[in-house]
């Protein structure tokens, strides 16, 4: 509410004028600022006052600010999306800190993600791991079956709902020690390896995206859990085992 | 130029199959040498290029974001409508369309329409076979809700995230198509310019957002879906890039503009914290079906409310105003988004909001009730005599939490309040725009080889669209109607060859775009693009918003106007044309904002009626309800631009309804 | 590349090996523990249990195979650790400027690979200790009650003479002497220098067992709801047992002496 007190912050930002530059945290102080605004409405403030100095503002991705379109993408004191669970950047509220905090922001850190500008990262990688076989081979031709045909089990179908909710924000990456995009994979193959319609072309959709990965430089998994703690659509570890399984069957098989 | 929408001749149910059957085919060979670029990679423009690749055109696809997946398609919530009929419940393609028109307020038109209705049972076909993962009955089979208002099951879901799910079906669908190479997609790039060539649209100046490099790129044919233009008013539940930009540009180069005014504003939504606020967030419908929702009888109470001083639940019942339920005894807190939004209005303007922020604007919706009616129920089925308050209590909190349980966890994330202990405070905010690009049967504008497809266009929903129909149309415009509609300008285009970009019409167009990209980068103002995109919202949700009067409007579109003056005077862009800059990107869109904005007031002036989502305070009935004027105003306002919003000229379409009555709304 | 090309490279094959060799390793962790068991046993009868136990385990066949499955899944899995680690190193050039990482993991998940290289220099010291000691060592040789040697088989030789690792019977040699495994156990964990550095290598046993286990059946993708809570139990139960009872010894035998 207007009538509550504005906070006093310091920040932390990580400053590169592009893609080739070094960049460095820059310290930046911020008073008077909302408790109900998002995260993001704190830098846009930072930015506002930037301007009015005559100084560049800093570049950040976000869009529709409610936590669905995956844009947003900061690593707040340490951790992606911050502090919170279960939210996204834009979803963080000033009232997680306190009056006087100091407050770390810096882009996502891979070799498969690399820095644009400022905050802003490359995530290109993750559509190219689509195109490797993030779809079921069903042309649009409106002759399809009817939807009914093929009845599908539900628990199957909620299941392949949650791993389908992946917003491609790439906190999982950001997240793992290893940069691993498992988590991201395995939610696409687990959404098709449930559902009839993306069992025909399981085998070659693991093998291909899995390899897809690699090939963009993102690490191995390690199993240590953290993608799963941090990704705002709590995707579960179970789709990466599965992953793991749909992965082995097909190297068996072909 | 005379508006032909060039619809089929035949009874309504025949229209769209005998236009297929008639239209004319490009044969595959062919089009392998044909391009076309689609312009916005949200569900039209998505499933568009997907099918259109499919057929065999080169498909060149635009958009602003870091991937076509983050169209702002992906935040819609509630779900798809379709006349399937699995729940038996007498749905019919003709129910559909009905609803439909009569819930646009009788503003669109009947064949669209009725199209419409008849390919939404393709879309989920489609989408399931794409292995979208809608929500099934525990048979295995397709679940429906009811939604809107309307009388039977058909709308098809995904939990609260049904927009998102079918995003990445045609994203799905794009993604196979790029990987064979039939889809070039260009992300982070956004669309400046038409360019036409002798009359046709044969390509677009686009900016690459990265490098700052203007690029040209032709095509035998331009679709532009690129979304609504909410964002005129700063704050909406549009995602921060949604922009007009696109649409335009079009709007310039010779695409008519059609029924800008009508804009639907979303009754509920969690109501303005402060001037920092950047969007606004809306909480889904389907809370109106249990949320009761009013505001204090007394004034000194909604004042104590603000200040902080009385607690809401403070205050005794008979000192409550349910006033949709005192206005509306038969439909109560369910009636139409349109109307629902007006009575909030109308009450915080007579003092009674019980928010505190600078407009006073938010009203209660309350669930304590509800929580005692379900809690009541479930103490009788559990068996519970004689069950304590706290009994009734829990259980009935269970019941709430089972139905709404994410969306009182997300309105507590945003507000740190517990929708569960205290009433929820909502107020409307812009959501959709009807209005649009002008466009005939075909779906093309009336620049020959430019089309406009999805919420881009004005087409199917009238002055009011009705909940989970913006998905619908979306798909059905992209992957069934489009596709094959394109079809028949494009069979001319056989041997015309690859479109050359090192003409004078790229050229002027090019030049067209630096210009006005370094006269805001060299600008040197003192004010920020935000400073400029705040004042027109303010305007515009102030005079140009839920409720309009002559008086208002014309001051709106004089303030408007001085405002442009004012933003290419004094706007400041930080930076470079030749880098990611952000204000640069936001400053361009806000340009066409300021043009936009006049041309909408001026629409609203235009249009002396109330009907859906335009309401003016001269034409209301005696209780204060919407007064349609059918005599005079079933039209389609088309606007042509002749090189200034105030010079644009008004070309009207007739609507003819020969299948449906025109009857007046009413929910009393 | 080549299919097969591809699956020899792929990060998730090295998991499933990391994971096969990890979880044989589990395997024969129960299986040593189950010997050293015997060291409990202080009497001579025990001691003489334990180093038949030490013949039987050094000489039958079926054993050797498994034994050389376990230095061919101790080799394996420390190269394949080190390259999955080089991989994962490789996939962030640029680290945080700050990071909290143990905001959503455990530390032993993130460093498996210190882990792994502390209970590398262990296991060459242990081997170094008593495999090699055993094997090729001074050791000192088992005799029966009466003072007499033995022979592998246990068999005793009475008025035999132990020559070379050999017992000779009246200046015939009838068979290789038993060694006394027990004695250079116990002597050995009189240091206590020794029984910390055991003690210390069970500890990092204990942390890479408590990612590892659950960590082998996630890499194989042995997981569903209704047994992974049950996987995820039993890793913490044998990643605390196994290597408490393991360090137990050298400190039992350090105190009883």
């Amino acid at each position: 509410m207007s009538t509550a007190k504005g906070m006093k912050l310091t920040l932390k930002v990580w400053r590169q004028k592009n893609a080739e530059s070094k960049g460095n945290l820059e310290t930046y102080e911020l008073e008077d600022v909302s408790p109900d605004s998002s995260f993001l409405e704190m830098l846009d403030i930072l930015n506002d006052g930037l301007i009015q100095k005559g100084e560049t503002p800093v570049e950040f991705d976000h869009d529709c600010r409610e936590g669905i379109c995956g844009s947003c993408s900061l690593y707040i004191n340490g951790e992606p999306h911050g502090p919170g669970r279960r939210i996204t950047t834009c979803q963080l509220h000033m009232r997680s800190f306190n009056d006087g905090d100091t407050i770390y922001v810096e882009p996502w850190r891979a070799k498969a993600f690399p820095v644009i500008k400022d905050l802003v990262v490359d995530r290109s990688a993750f559509d190219r791991i689509q195109h490797a076989g993030g779809y079921i081979s069903v042309n649009t031709s409106g002759n399809t079956q009817d939807a009914n045909a093929i009845p599908v089990e539900k628990e199957n179908a909620d299941q392949a709902f949650d791993a389908a909710t992946c917003i491609g924000c790439g906190a999982c990456v950001a997240a793992c020690k290893n940069a691993s995009a498992s988590l991201f994979v395995s939610a696409k193959i687990s959404q098709y390896a449930l559902l009839p319609q993306g069992q025909v072309e399981a085998k070659d959709r693991v093998q291909n995206m899995v390899k897809q990965a690699q090939e963009e430089g993102f690490g191995p998994c390690s199993n240590t859990g953290a993608c799963e703690i941090e990704c705002p659509k709590g995707i579960s570890l179970e789709n990466i085992a599965r992953m793991n399984r749909e992965y082995l069957a097909a190297s068996l098989a072909k | 130029m005379s508006l032909d929408s060039r619809i089929p001749e035949g009874p309504l149910s025949d229209k769209w199959t005998n236009h297929k059957n008639n239209i004319r085919l490009v044969n595959p060979a062919n089009k392998r040498n044909i391009d076309v670029i689609v312009v916005g990679t949200g569900l039209a423009g998505g499933s568009a290029s997907a099918t259109l690749a499919e057929l065999g055109y080169n498909v060149k696809a635009f958009c602003y974001q870091d991937s076509p997946r983050r169209a702002h398609s992906i935040a819609a919530q509630g779900g798809i409508n379709a006349a399937k009929n699995y729940q038996g419940d007498g749905d019919s393609v003709y129910r559909l369309f009905y609803d439909t028109i009569k819930g646009g307020d009788y503003r669109s038109r009947e064949a669209n329409t009725y199209r419409l209705a008849e390919v939404s049972t393709n879309i989920i076909d489609q989408c399931v076979a794409q292995g979208v993962p809608f929500a099934r009955d525990y048979g295995g089979l397709l679940d429906n809700r009811s939604f809107g208002g309307v009388l039977v099951s058909r709308t098809f879901y995904a939990k609260g995230q049904t927009g998102q799910q079918l995003l990445l079906g045609a994203y799905s669908a794009m993604n196979r198509q790029i990987a064979k190479g039939k889809i070039q997609m260009y992300n982070r790039h956004e669309m400046l310019d038409v360019v036409k060539v002798d009359g046709k649209a044969r390509g677009i100046i686009a900016r690459n957002l990265v490098t700052g490099e203007i690029e040209r790129h032709s095509a035998h044919a331009v679709v532009l879906a690129s979304g609504g233009y909410g964002n005129v008013f700063f704050l909406s539940t549009n995602a921060m890039g949604s922009n007009v930009t696109a649409a335009w540009k079009a709007h310039r180069r010779g695409a008519y503009m059609a029924n800008p005014c009508y804009t639907q504003i979303h009754p509920t939504c969690i109501p303005v914290h402060g001037t920092q606020q950047s969007k606004l967030t809306l909480m889904s419908e389907s809370l109106r079906n249990d949320g009761r929702i009013w505001v204090p009888k007394k004034k000194e109470d909604a004042e104590a409310v603000r200040a902080g001083r009385l607690k809401p639940t403070a205050i005794k019942e008979e000192d409550r105003d349910y006033y949709l339920e005192r206005r509306y005894p038969s439909f109560g807190n369910l009636v139409p988004r349109d109307v629902a939004s007006r009575a909030a209005k109308e009450r915080c303007d007579a003092g009674y909001g019980v928010v505190d922020n600078d407009t006073k604007e938010g009203v209660f919706l309350d669930f304590s009730s509800a929580i005692e009616r379900y809690g009541k129920e479930e103490a009788h089925v559990k068996g519970l005599k004689n069950p304590t308050k706290e009994d009734i209590q829990r259980l009935g909190k269970n019941v709430i939490e089972s139905k709404y349980g994410n969306l009182f966890e997300m309105y507590q994330q945003i507000t740190d309040e517990n929708p569960y202990e205290t009433p929820m405070k909502i107020y409307p905010a812009v959501h959709y725009t009807m209005g649009g690009i002008w466009v005939d049967y075909n779906l093309m504008t009336t620049v020959p080889g430019l089309y406009a497809i999805g919420e881009a266009n004005f087409s199917d929903h009238g002055a009011n669209r009705l909940g989970a129909s913006a998905l619908m149309q979306g798909l059905a415009d992209g992957y069934f109607v489009l596709p094959y509609t394109i079809g028949d300008y494009l069979a001319d285009d056989i041997r015309t060859g690859k479109i050359p970009t090192d003409t004078p019409e790229f050229e002027e167009a090019e030049r067209n775009v630096r210009d006005q990209i370094d006269r805001l980068v060299n600008n040197n103002g003192s004010k920020t693009v935000d400073y400029f995109h705040k004042k027109l919202g303010l305007i515009m949700w102030n005079k140009v918003g839920m409720a309009r009067t002559k008086e208002g409007l014309n001051e709106a579109i004089n303030e408007i106007a001085a405002l442009r003056e004012e933003f290419w005077k004094e706007v400041r862009i930080p930076g470079t044309a030749e880098e990611l800059n952000q204000e640069l990107e936001k400053a361009g869109r806000v340009a066409d904002f300021l043009e936009l904005g006049e041309l909408f007031a001026r629409d609203a002036l235009e249009r002396e009626e109330s009907c859906g989502g335009h309401f003016r305070e001269e034409y209301k009935t005696e209780e204060g309800e919407a007064l349609r004027r059918d005599d005079e105003f079933a039209y389609v306002s088309s606007w042509e631009f002749t090189g200034k919003p105030s010079e644009a000229i008004l070309h009207k379409e007739d609507l003819q309804f020969d299948n449906v009555e025109l009857k007046t709304r009413s929910y009393k | 590349m080549s299919e097969s090309k591809g699956l020899l490279k792929s990060h998730i094959v090295k998991k499933y090996w990391m994971a096969a060799t990890g979880l044989f390793l589990c395997l024969f962790l129960v299986g040593h523990l189950a010997g050293n068991l015997q060291l409990f046993m202080t009497s001579y009868e025990g001691q003489l249990q334990f180093n038949e136990y030490a013949v039987f385990m050094t000489t039958n066949p079926a054993v050797k195979i498994l034994s050389y499955l376990t230095y061919f899944s101790i080799l394996f899995h420390a190269v394949d650790g080190v390259v999955i680690t080089l991989n994962n190193r490789k996939a962030r050039p640029e680290q945080y400027a700050y990071s909290k990482p143990g905001k959503n993991s455990m530390w032993s998940s993130r460093n498996m690979g210190i882990l792994g290289t502390i209970i590398f220099v262990y296991i060459v010291v242990h081997m170094q200790n008593f495999w090699y000691e055993y094997k090729f060592g001074e050791t000192p040789y088992m005799l029966s009650d009466n003072g007499a040697p033995l022979l592998m088989d246990g068999s005793e030789v009475k008025g035999g003479e132990i020559q070379n690792g050999a017992v000779y019977l009246n200046g015939d040699q009838v068979g290789d002497a038993m060694r006394d495994l027990y004695t250079v156990v116990q002597s050995s964990f009189q240091e206590p220098l020794l029984v910390a550095f055991y003690v210390l290598g069970m500890i990092a046993i204990a942390f890479h067992l408590v990612h590892g286990f659950q960590s082998g059946f996630q890499s194989l993708g042995l997981r569903n709801p209704k047994y992974s809570p049950l996987i995820m139990k039993a890793g913490y139960a044998f990643a605390i047992i196994v290597p408490l009872l393991f360090a137990i010894i050298p400190i039992y035998m350090l105190i009883v002496a």
